[in-house]
């Protein structure tokens, strides 16, 4: 069975609009990457998967008993707030010191332990959080644009601690990203996302969709991705039903 | 012992600096000061209405201040700036509440008391109402503790744990509204956020675990209060006011401390 089961899925905040019939699938050891430019809805998606807000239709079905490991895309960390990374980790797992420095070790960032949260770089705090989802096993991480504010290095190098976690556990992973050549190398299937499905597929066909290429221009190739993209865009739907055939 | 006009001014200073421990940490966590101001001001509009029907201003402070609490967090994020929806009903509550004080006729009624608090006229049941809102504040924030922290530091993390950070925001709102409530008394509407922050921003200073910071802030602000309260017996001097100086004076020589000490290192 899949690990999380998509049907028809429409989210709406007050009148307006965020996703509208949105059906998808995650399988077990599957990447499967949420692309689109801003207000596309993709956080509107993993708020419905983790019940954060309730679907005006559509369901969202997952699988009994499914660890989810949640990696939300900042903390409201004020300064004021005293917490160090080890009592962090233990807020919502019951663990005891040493998987608490196995995790922190899978992420790459086991000498954290005694520092303060505020005291993290933002690369470092983006590691806690990855380490935190990985106590107890997760079968599913979820990250909502975890690299963003850190520079390109740091994000390859936080995604290929993606892809070696998921070698090691292989745990499957849904995430949204802005790095759409990062995307491209790591991701077994790639779904672009403006408020509906515009495509979907692997990422070579992904990229080669007229409706990719008309959300992100067709240098995506290059290190740069431009956002440029009209709200109103029609394209045949029937054609990306094509492309999700070609899979 | 309780015959003591400043026996029970402690007992009820004591009462307060405990329920505003755990709560000040979380307004200073949550940058909700302004919320805190908000919710105090709109309380003064309970305690005129209560006066009018004759009833303990402890009720009417505890209704306004929680309808005030919970609209706010209704109505934020929609057409209004928060802080903008704040100040328009905040500051007119607090009006409202003075212009119908001043049509009550037959009453001599002290403004300044619920303005800046008058400990030292705190009765018998007046402690018995500080204490009941206390401990209910101080149980609600240890059953709740660990979502309201999750919820503090990130809203779908809370929903990916399992708990609704809506709700636990309500839980919060409440507690405020019975503190804002119980605390009127003692150091009045205006000077309450004082005693939620001032405490809590000191203890900042002392603390490198959550849990701690609220005990720091609990040890600051009944240190403020008997401190307080015998300065403003020695030296003729109001003592909410005297209990806030107190408190700002401690913030202060922490935060001089901690500077000292950064620059010997």
């Amino acid at each position: 069975m899949n690990l999380i089961t998509i049907n028809g899925l429409t989210v709406t905040y007050g009148g307006v609009t965020a996703l509208k019939n949105v059906s998808l699938d995650v399988n077990a050891a599957e990447v499967v990457t949420i692309v689109g430019p801003n207000g596309s809805g993709k956080t509107s998606l993993l708020k419905a998967i983790i019940g954060a807000v309730a679907p005006l239709e559509g369901s969202v079905r997952i699988k009994q008993g499914l660890k989810i490991g949640y990696v939300p895309q900042r903390l409201n960390l004020d300064p004021t707030l005293p917490i160090s990374v080890g009592k962090f980790m233990r807020l919502t797992n019951k663990i005891n010191k040493k998987s608490c420095l196995f995790a922190l070790e899978q992420a790459g960032v086991p000498e954290l332990i005694a520092k303060q949260m505020s005291e993290l770089s933002g690369g470092q705090l983006q590691r806690v959080l990855l380490a935190r989802a990985l106590l107890g096993d997760p079968d599913i991480l979820i990250l909502d644009e975890a690299t963003q504010g850190l520079d390109q290095p740091g994000s390859a190098e936080f995604y290929r601690q993606i892809e070696k976690l998921r070698q090691e556990t292989g745990c499957a992973v849904l995430m949204i990203s802005h790095d759409l050549h990062v995307v491209m190398s790591t991701s077994d299937r790639v779904i672009c996302l403006n408020g509906h499905i515009c495509c979907s597929g692997a990422p070579e066909t992904v990229v080669a969709a007229p409706e990719y290429q008309e959300l992100f221009g067709t240098e995506t190739n290059g290190a740069l991705a431009l956002y440029r993209h009209s709200h109103d865009h029609k394209h045949d739907h029937s054609s990306s039903e094509n492309t999700e055939a070609v899979n | 012992m309780l015959d003591d006009f400043m026996t029970r001014a402690f007992i009820a200073g004591l009462g307060l600096a405990l329920v505003c421990a755990p709560l000040g940490c979380f307004v200073v966590w949550r940058r909700m000061a302004y919320f805190g101001d908000a919710t105090a001001h709109a309380a003064m509009l309970g305690v005129a209405l209560s006066l009018a029907v004759q009833t303990d201003v402890f009720y009417g402070a505890l209704i306004f201040a929680i309808i005030m609490a919970w609209a706010t967090t209704q109505l934020s994020g929609r057409n209004y700036a928060m802080d903008t929806l704040l100040g328009v009903f905040a500051h007119s509550f607090l009006a409202l509440g003075l212009v119908i004080v001043s049509f009550l006729s037959g009453v001599r009624i002290d403004l300044m008391a619920y303005l800046f608090g008058d400990i030292l006229a705190v009765s018998v049941s007046d402690l018995s109402i500080i204490w009941t809102g206390t401990l209910i504040v101080l149980g609600l924030v240890a059953w709740r503790w660990k979502p309201l922290f999750l919820s503090t530091l990130n809203e779908e993390l809370s929903y990916a744990s399992g708990y609704n950070p809506k709700r636990e925001q309500l839980f919060l709102t409440i507690a405020l509204g019975i503190t804002v409530a119980v605390s009127i008394k003692v150091v009045g509407v205006l000077l309450i956020t004082a005693m939620l922050i001032i405490p809590a921003a000191a203890a900042r200073n002392l603390a490198r675990d959550p849990e701690l910071m609220v005990f720091a802030a609990g040890l600051v602000s009944c240190i403020s209060v008997i401190a307080g309260l015998r300065s403003s017996y020695i030296f003729d001097t109001p003592p909410g006011p005297t209990i806030v100086c107190v408190a700002l004076f401690i913030f202060i020589v922490l935060n001089l401390f901690k500077t000292l000490r950064k620059l010997a290192h």
